[in-house]
């Protein structure tokens, strides 16, 4: 037999007529930015992973490696990021050894791209891509269908409207280190407040011109867990009681009757 | 699904067609004037109702001169101009010649035609060359190829048919070209809700390509050619 299988679009249709719903992909609904400034370039992620309404993972980790000075941040279905970022970040590797070059923030970009526009939007994964390179710094937004765009300042996700209103009101041209770290965190942070699909903490990464990358992972921890003021643990003597009867061990023998089993006492047979 | 939507899903109620998809060039137009072309085009990308991008260039270089405007799903039109810039730079390196504008347009035609039926884009293709001077091409949706003296296009484009044939002239000046694009685009911004933005626009001619950007801050009149 050759040609390809349907049997399973057929069985998935059959019981999409049934009134099965499809199973639902753990998505990250996210909060992700990032910024250049005057040495390098910044992303800053949440930390919230969410599976319908319920949040699948309070502290994941939406920053992916591509190469020590390209990094990305990851929005849209969790696997997607994971698999797509890993698969790039292994081929550009190779590509750089075979060239003896550094890899460069435009190639990993456009082979992102064309991986995803392949795909047609079928790979949920929603991208910022960050770095440095030979030929500067870069900052790309790469969507699944596979259009990208270059901008001095990105945010992606379902928390990009509240994220862009605070780059829209606060970004200024020519930052530092220090501000730009601090606009991303404060724009993440306006999402993790602001968005359902995004909370927790905050994750940031400065790649920087002559300096090694830094991960600074839950930079900032907006909603720890404080301690409990109350608890629900009563204390001895709460219940209030008539009598009491103290039964000995030795009374016990009162209230217990031994009977001998017929048969071989190994088999536990509990009903026969 | 949160964030950015799936596309084409099997959804609850049936199929879901993907109102996600970013959509680019909402005004674009090029045209020929005495010394060569002007392309022209706001620079709004939208998805959905929101602005994915306020600052887009949609104006795509694919060869030295030869440029393009994009129109329609930005993955698309993006997909097709990075496929036709590779061959362009094939073609210049085999033949040691630049490629004529015809032979762009019909590396892009070539593409929209076969693959109509899983693009969405509109392209205007505008180039200047030592034998044919300045050339204007528009492939509208079914992939069709049409060399025309001037070409509008996008959502915004049918707010200034009436401006463009009322205004146009053959053989104009360079500052009367730039006049005449900016003052389209400027209608088209200010009557379609999904144009906006700046405006950009690439003046080909044989010294090269110029571009040019004009801000809403000062209602579009600057800041005027750039590099």
């Amino acid at each position: 037999m050759t040609g390809f299988d349907f049997s399973n679009y057929n069985r998935n249709a059959a019981l999409h007529a049934k009134g099965v719903p499809l199973p639902k992909a753990t998505s990250t609904g996210t909060t992700i930015v990032g910024c250049i400034f005057d040495n390098g370039v910044v992303i800053a992620a949440d930390t919230r992973a969410t599976s319908g309404p319920i949040v699948a993972d309070k502290n994941c980790e939406k920053l992916h490696y591509i190469s020590p000075k390209i990094w990305c941040a990851g929005a849209g279905t969790a696997a997607d990021t994971e698999f797509t970022t890993a698969l790039i970040s292994s081929n550009v590797e190779l590509h750089s050894l075979s060239t003896g070059r550094d890899p460069r923030v435009i190639t990993c970009m456009t082979m992102l791209k064309q991986h995803l526009f392949r795909y047609q939007g079928h790979i949920g994964a929603y991208l910022v891509v960050a770095g440095v390179d030979p030929t500067g710094t870069g900052l790309y937004t790469v969507h699944a269908h596979g259009s990208t765009d270059k901008l001095p300042y990105v945010t992606m996700g379902s928390g990009s409207l509240a994220a862009m209103s605070v780059f829209e009101s606060t970004w200024k041209a020519n930052l530092n280190r220090e501000e730009a770290v601090e606009l991303c965190a404060e724009a993440i942070k306006a999402g993790i407040f602001n968005d359902l699909g995004s909370g927790s903490n905050v994750d940031v990464c400065v790649i920087e011109k002559d300096k090694p990358t830094q991960l600074l992972r839950n930079y900032i921890k907006p909603n720890e867990r404080g301690e409990k003021e109350r608890n629900y643990r009563f204390p001895r003597g709460t219940t209030a009681y008539l009598n009491q009867k103290v039964i000995s061990k030795e009374d016990m023998r009162k209230y217990v009757t031994v009977e001998e089993v017929s048969g071989d006492p190994n088999l536990m047979e509990v009903d026969s | 699904m949160v964030g950015h939507g799936a596309s084409g899903m099997l959804g609850e109620d049936g199929i879901h067609v993907d109102m996600n998809h970013l959509k680019s060039g909402e005004v674009n137009m090029a045209i020929n004037f005495k010394d060569g072309v002007i392309l022209g085009a706001d620079s709004r990308t939208t998805t959905g109702a929101y602005i994915a991008n306020r600052v887009t260039d949609k104006l795509t270089q694919v060869h030295d001169t030869i440029w393009c405007c994009r129109s329609g799903s930005a993955a698309d039109t993006q997909a097709v101009a990075d496929i036709v810039s590779y061959h362009l730079n094939m073609y210049s390196i085999t033949n040691n010649e630049a490629p004529s504008t015809q032979v762009a347009a019909s590396l892009f035609q070539e593409l929209c035609y076969e693959n109509k039926d899983m693009l969405s884009a509109g392209i205007i293709i505008a180039g200047y060359d030592p034998r044919h001077g300045g050339q204007v091409y528009s492939i509208p949706l079914g992939g069709s190829l049409h060399k025309q003296p001037y070409s509008i296009g996008g959502s915004g484009s049918t707010y200034i048919y009436g401006y463009c044939d009322a205004n146009w002239k053959e053989n104009m000046t360079e500052e009367e070209g730039i006049n005449f694009v900016r003052g389209a685009l400027r209608e088209a911004i200010k009557w379609d809700g999904s144009s906006g933005g700046v405006i950009r626009l690439v003046v080909l001619t044989a010294k090269g390509a110029q571009r040019h950007l004009y801000l809403p801050d000062t209602d579009y009149t600057g800041p005027g050619f750039t590099n």
